[in-house]
């Protein structure tokens, strides 16, 4: 009985990701977007967390601890450090064509769902039905890097996307070896230092965190 | 135990540089560190060459013939850039093009990219493979960025977004081959062990394990630099420092090679169809076609070099994707050719830039005249690397056709019509780059030129004679994975 609860559970807080994903795909303010990425790892962690406590596996709850530690609380911190000291608080971003990608998204979504139908039937474990939303958000968030024309966001969008990769993990495999675990959150903390150390070094240069600007590199 | 000082040699030069690598002596610290690293190599080599396969750590690295020659490799190319970027460097430094603290930044980075490579290539476990394959990204991506001019700045947002993206579904289909792995070996560390996935290839499902190859190539093949993935590619070895487009071209595309095949030895043994060979095979043709004709637009000498890289990992995914002995040897041979000719090039290329202030091949002229050893230096590397006998690139891309038109006769007249146009694009270029009036001007450091010849005698020693015990291990190696 515990395990159809938390399965059900799993699967609430896995239509949450989803939602949060899209929501993230139509935000047009950066401080916004940020606060969603600390909703979706919020997110991520709780799932993993019951996963774990259904299952009795213990790495999962230091899974769970990097999640919170790293994407809930530090990682939107220095964001939210790196937006005050960018002065970029109040930028909002001019998305045109919201409702073309939120069917861009929709579309993506049913891809994803069918991609991974004959995966998850052989998946024993009990959030099985999940995968399929995990890899869902993966897509989303590669959509939002390609709509976004700023660089926080495309960086949040890269976030989102290792969001999503690790919840395809717990959900298909009760996750992967806490080694494993531990050196892709290393990666993860080593890469926003250095987006960090970039955002500054492309103001400096274009006065601007507008990528347009950087798109003179091409053949001719 | 030979495996720890290989890999803790290049960490602790990593930590070391970063307190000291802005000191005068900087560069020769750097490049006693890449010698030390070279020796805990070649001594790992002889030990395996001596007694088979070994593992360490509680199977944690394993090192067979396969990575063993590359590692090898890799610390060798690793030296020898590290020779060349003493004089590259202080020039940069003389000009006034780096400060003091981005020199600490180059060589710390150099090390630790060094490092990343290593453990990519000697790590079992799949997972850890991943994670020093994004180290390595990371390693260099302030490398590519090290001149803060806006195309600089522009390559390396590039280089890291498109990596990172690619390389985040390497991770998927990670976790899609533990997924696999799990239901025969069972939850935890050993399902994502290479010698644990090779021993149940057999019995791996074959839904999920082909899925989880598809998404393996595009994400390393990304970093391989394959058509459509490059976009990158040229941008990073243009507009970065050259020992490090040196040891882009030279090792990490190879390292990403790697990466992919031993993806596809496990593959092909649950498979047990052509499928990971045809995708592969289709995926280094379009690589070999396309950068082939890119070459001829091109103006930046750096840009070429890296479009002509983009084309020989193209030829080397081709010849792994057929399989088999031959081409598995060929594939391998060419992987040691490419390295060596191709980082010989960057380091004439960067010499030949700073004496003539420019990258800009309409710009550069008369280099024999001005300084004879940078424009034969140029001059035999190019014909070296566009596949001319008696190198050893020819004798590699001969055993690639021979084989194709055995095997596939269609692919031929790709490959033949690609490599065609190669040489008319390149040799083209380099032509009166050599020749001319001169435009150079005196280097204030001497130029290393040392390891370019070093390399290109090597590559004519491996185009008329390759040693039995290299022969041997070729072969041993084309064996695993063919």
């Amino acid at each position: 009985m515990a395990d159809t609860v938390s399965g059900q559970i799993v699967n609430l807080l896995a239509a949450f990701l989803l939602l949060v994903a899209f929501a993230m795909l139509s935000q047009r303010r950066v401080l916004s977007l940020v606060r969603l990425f600390a909703w979706q790892g919020a997110a991520l962690a709780a799932s993993t967390l019951v996963v774990a406590y259904t299952t009795a596996q213990p790495h999962l709850y230091i899974s769970a601890a990097i999640t919170i530690g790293l994407k809930v609380i530090f990682i939107p911190w220095a964001l939210h450090r790196l937006i005050d000291r960018l002065d970029v608080r109040w930028d909002v971003e001019t998305l045109i064509n919201i409702p073309t990608t939120m069917l861009a998204g929709i579309a993506l979504v049913i891809f994803a769902f069918a991609l991974a139908t004959p995966i998850s039937q052989m998946a024993g474990t009990l959030t099985r039905s999940t995968l399929g939303i995990a890899l869902a958000c993966v897509l989303l968030s590669f959509l939002m890097m390609i709509v976004r024309r700023k660089a926080i966001p495309q960086v949040i969008g890269f976030l989102a996307l290792e969001n999503g990769l690790f919840f395809a993990a717990t959900s298909a495999t009760y996750g992967m070896p806490l080694v494993v675990e531990l050196g892709v959150a290393l990666d993860v903390l080593v890469g926003t230092f250095i987006f960090g150390i970039f955002f500054f070094h492309i103001r400096e240069q274009f006065e601007s965190l507008d990528i347009r600007h950087m798109e003179k590199l091409k053949e001719d | 135990m030979e495996i720890l000082p290989v890999l803790g040699i290049p960490l602790l030069g990593g930590v070391l540089l970063g307190l000291v690598g802005h000191k005068r002596w900087a560069p020769e610290l750097n490049a006693f560190m890449s010698f030390a690293t070279l020796a805990a190599a070649a001594a790992l080599t002889a030990r395996v060459i001596a007694s088979g396969p070994v593992t360490a750590l509680e199977e944690q690295f394993f090192v067979d013939p396969f990575n063993v020659f590359l590692v090898a490799l890799t610390a060798f190319v690793g030296f020898t850039t590290s020779l060349f970027s003493r004089p590259y460097m202080r020039t940069e430094e003389h000009d006034g093009r780096l400060s003091a603290g981005r020199l600490r930044l180059y060589h710390s980075m150099y090390q630790l990219f060094s490092f990343t490579m290593l453990l990519t290539l000697l790590t079992n476990n799949v997972g850890i493979m991943w994670v020093a394959m994004e180290g390595a990204t990371l390693s260099t991506v302030l490398l590519v960025s090290l001149y803060r001019t806006p195309a600089s700045l522009e390559a390396a947002w590039k280089y890291f977004i498109l990596c990172s993206v690619g390389i985040a579904q390497a991770l998927f289909g990670t976790i899609l081959l533990y997924f696999a792995a799990e239901k025969v070996l069972g939850p935890g560390g050993t399902a994502l062990l290479w010698t644990h996935l090779h021993e149940v290839r057999g019995e791996l499902e074959p839904t999920v394990v082909s899925l989880a190859f598809v998404f393996l190539l595009v994400g390393y093949g990304t970093k391989v630099g394959l058509v459509p993935l490059h976009n990158w590619l040229p941008d990073a070895h243009a507009e970065g420092p050259t020992p490090v487009s040196a040891v882009l071209s030279g090792l990490l595309l190879n390292v990403a090679l790697y990466a992919v095949v031993r993806s596809k030895v496990l593959v092909d043994g649950a498979l047990e169809t052509g499928f990971s060979g045809n995708l592969m095979m289709g995926f280094g043709l379009v690589s070999v076609v396309v950068a082939a004709f890119f070459l001829s637009r091109q103006k930046d000498i750096k840009r070429m070099f890296a479009y002509s890289s983009v084309e020989h990992m193209g030829i080397m995914t081709f010849a792994f994707g057929m399989g088999g002995p031959v081409a598995a040897f060929a594939g391998l041979l060419h992987m040691t050719v490419h390295s060596l000719t191709k980082s010989a090039i960057f380091f004439t290329v960067g010499h030949a830039a700073h004496a003539t202030g420019t990258q800009n091949m309409d710009s550069i002229r008369g280099l024999m005249r001005q300084s004879p050893t940078i424009g034969w230096g140029l001059a035999i590397g190019t014909l070296a690397i566009l596949g001319m006998p008696p190198f050893g690139v020819f004798t590699s891309e001969f055993m690639v056709l021979t084989t194709a038109m055995h095997e596939h006769s269609w692919a031929t007249p790709f490959l033949l019509v690609a490599l065609g146009v190669a040489f008319a694009a390149v040799f083209g270029k380099v032509q009166p780059m050599v020749f001319g009036e001169p435009t150079a001007r005196p280097l204030p450091h001497p130029p290393a030129l040392v390891p370019v010849f070093v390399h290109l005698a090597i590559v004519l020693m491996l185009g008329l004679y390759i040693p039995p015990y290299l022969v041997d291990w070729y072969r041993q190696a084309a064996a695993l994975i063919g």
